[in-house]
């Protein structure tokens, strides 16, 4: 079966953001970028799929600034056999990403698609959910394993009191939660190798989709910073100073 | 204006998270209605009837419902709350699972995790693991939002006398089925609501040695959680996972053990009122957050601090 996995370039994890002082926003200015940790996952469980004989095809689809394509390239290099470029300067936000990879999915008809549950820079958590409704599909959310069998995948969810596993119909969404698998690297041959590896480029356009934002960010302020408080010589004081200072026990 | 919120239950009992949402729906203004959705799920509404600021309970009760499969959820939200100027749910993993697809149905963008309300189409959220806060405005029509609980004081459990009213819309999408849960059980408060939070982290070394931390839980009434590294070397269940991609918390006290103090971590729980961190490295981040460091070796300092506590408690 075909297998979908989307990835998104984001500021890379380890980065420390910075607000602009202008308010509008965070400053990406010569600030490392990286696939998404959440994509990363995303990859690396279809090209498990893909050695265990599920998945025949991986495509990796990206939306995106024209240097998307390294992330498009990483997860080739990973082991994914083709790319799709959506190319767009303009912000791309979670329903409208639904929507183009909804016309992605049209097109190349997989039998699972695979995205992160989240990305580090919105935090939205939403991309997945949208897509699976606009293409009525079922999904399978904050994934911690996944198994396909027959025409179903079961998915062993990550939820608030423990796990929860469902059983989808296929086609179906998944989005990968931190516990999924562990990504692996790429090898140098594969990075080579990737290079030669088709990789589609259209626009929204092409797709026919319309990426006006609904969303205005009116304004981006760094969080309330928190001082540093005391360090306490030892474990006494520090219950004295719960109970008689912060008044906390 | 009026305003849907979806409760958060269990079936049987009413989440406090439910009773924030309330209180982040009397901030916008407006008359809130509350979707009680599950299975054998009365008790639910009726509570939900009694929490202050409600008008109607509108409850669906189904089979369908019984696991709040978002498939089943998303059409069923989408269908009622499209009467609606907004339809807010906590940003738990409920809520996050099937509003999006709620909004997507309805053609309108989703508000994630929203920390204040600005006004009734302006709402304040973390981005970027809580490094930065952004003011958005909406400019669809209706307006879904998930809601951080721990932001918002929850209104009055008691006092309300809201309508019940049953609905009979069954949505079966057919497209997901229940197969199983394991859910952790504990006689300890709720890890996103206690007021008190023990975590552990890599530096506990294995699970066995989170017993320690369980003493002097029990011993304040608090709730265990947890690093992703304690998380991801199996020390620990994933639901005691506190941070961007686990649980927010923001209790009275927080005590971090052997947690160094990443960003994605403290995305989760730096709205605490007081910070407590034990760590033998000096220099560890989780020092800049903390209202209270003790550098020590956790071994030594978690056995002392169950001592000094049963002094004073
Ligand atoms: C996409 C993504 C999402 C993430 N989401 C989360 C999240 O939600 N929550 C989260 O927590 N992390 C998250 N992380 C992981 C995060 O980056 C850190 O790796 C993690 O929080 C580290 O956990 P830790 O502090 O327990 O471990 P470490 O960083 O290894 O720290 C262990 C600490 O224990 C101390 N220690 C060791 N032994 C002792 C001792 N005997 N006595 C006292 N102190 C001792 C050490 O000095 C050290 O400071 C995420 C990462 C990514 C990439």
């Amino acid at each position: 079966m075909k297998v979908l996995v989307a990835v998104k370039r984001v500021i890379d994890y380890n980065v420390k953001v910075r607000v602009k002082p202008d308010n509008t926003g965070v400053d990406l200015a010569n600030v490392k970028m990286a696939m998404n940790p959440f994509c990363e996952i995303a990859v690396e469980e279809a090209v498990r799929l893909k050695e265990k004989g599920v998945a025949s095809e991986i495509v990796v689809v990206s939306i995106g600034p024209k240097a998307s394509q390294e992330q498009i390239r990483t997860a080739l290099a990973l082991g994914a056999d083709r790319g799709i470029h959506v190319e767009t300067d303009e912000e791309v936000q979670s329903l409208e990403a639904a929507k183009l990879l909804k016309a992605v999915v049209e097109k190349e008809e997989p039998k699972l698609v695979i995205l992160g549950k989240q990305s580090i820079d919105s935090d939205n958590n939403q991309t997945g959910q949208m897509l699976a409704a606009l293409t009525g599909m079922g999904q399978g959310t904050f994934a911690s394993e996944v198994v396909v069998e027959g025409d179903k995948v079961n998915v062993t969810r990550e939820v608030d009191g423990g796990l929860m596993t469902v059983a989808l119909n296929l086609p179906a969404v998944v989005t990968t939660d931190l516990r999924l698998n562990e990504p692996r690297y790429a090898s140098l041959p594969n990075i080579m190798k990737a290079k030669k590896k088709p990789l589609d480029n259209m626009s929204p356009a092409d797709l026919g989709v319309d990426i006006a934002p609904r969303l205005s960010t009116l304004k981006v302020e760094a969080p309330a910073s928190r001082q540093a408080g005391v360090k306490v010589a030892d474990v006494a004081e520090l219950v004295d100073k719960l109970k008689n200072e912060a008044k906390v026990i | 204006m009026s305003i849907l919120v979806i409760a958060e239950h269990d079936n049987s009992s009413l989440k406090q998270a439910t009773l924030n949402v309330v209180a982040a729906a009397k901030a916008i203004g407006g008359d809130i209605d509350v979707l009680v959705a599950g299975e054998n799920c009365g008790a639910v509404a009726e509570a939900a009837a009694k929490a202050e600021g409600v008008n109607k309970v509108l409850v669906a009760d189904n089979a369908a419902y019984g696991h709040f499969l978002g498939e089943n959820l998303g059409e069923l939200v989408a269908e009622v709350g499209k009467g609606y100027s907004h339809i807010l749910a906590a940003a738990g993993t409920v809520g996050k699972d099937f509003m999006p697809r709620v909004a997507a149905l309805l053609d309108v963008a989703q508000v994630s995790d929203i920390m204040r309300v600005e006004s009734e189409d302006t709402f304040v959220r973390p981005i970027y693991a809580g490094n930065a806060i952004a003011t958005v405005k909406s400019s669809d029509s209706i307006k879904v939002v998930t809601v951080r609980p721990t932001a918002f004081d929850p209104v009055a459990a008691e006092g309300g006398s809201a309508a019940v009213e049953q609905l009979d819309v069954v949505k079966d999408a057919g497209l997901s089925q229940f197969v199983s849960e394991e859910l952790a059980k504990s006689d300890r408060p709720e890890l996103a609501s206690a007021g008190i939070v023990v975590s552990g982290g890599r530096g506990m070394q294995n699970g066995d040695n989170f017993k320690m931390l369980e003493q002097v839980a029990d011993l304040m009434g608090a709730a265990v959680g947890a690093s992703r590294a304690a998380v991801d070397a199996g020390f620990v269940p994933n639901d005691m996972q506190v941070g961007q991609t686990g649980k927010i918390v923001a209790p009275q006290l927080y005590i971090a053990v052997g947690i160094s103090g990443a960003i994605q971590h403290l995305a989760g729980m730096s709205d605490s009122k007081v910070i407590v961190a034990i760590n033998k490295d000096e220099e560890a981040p989780i020092f800049q957050v903390a209202d209270y460091g003790l550098v020590a070796d956790l071994f030594e300092a978690v056995p002392q601090l169950e001592e000094e506590l049963k002094k004073v408690l």
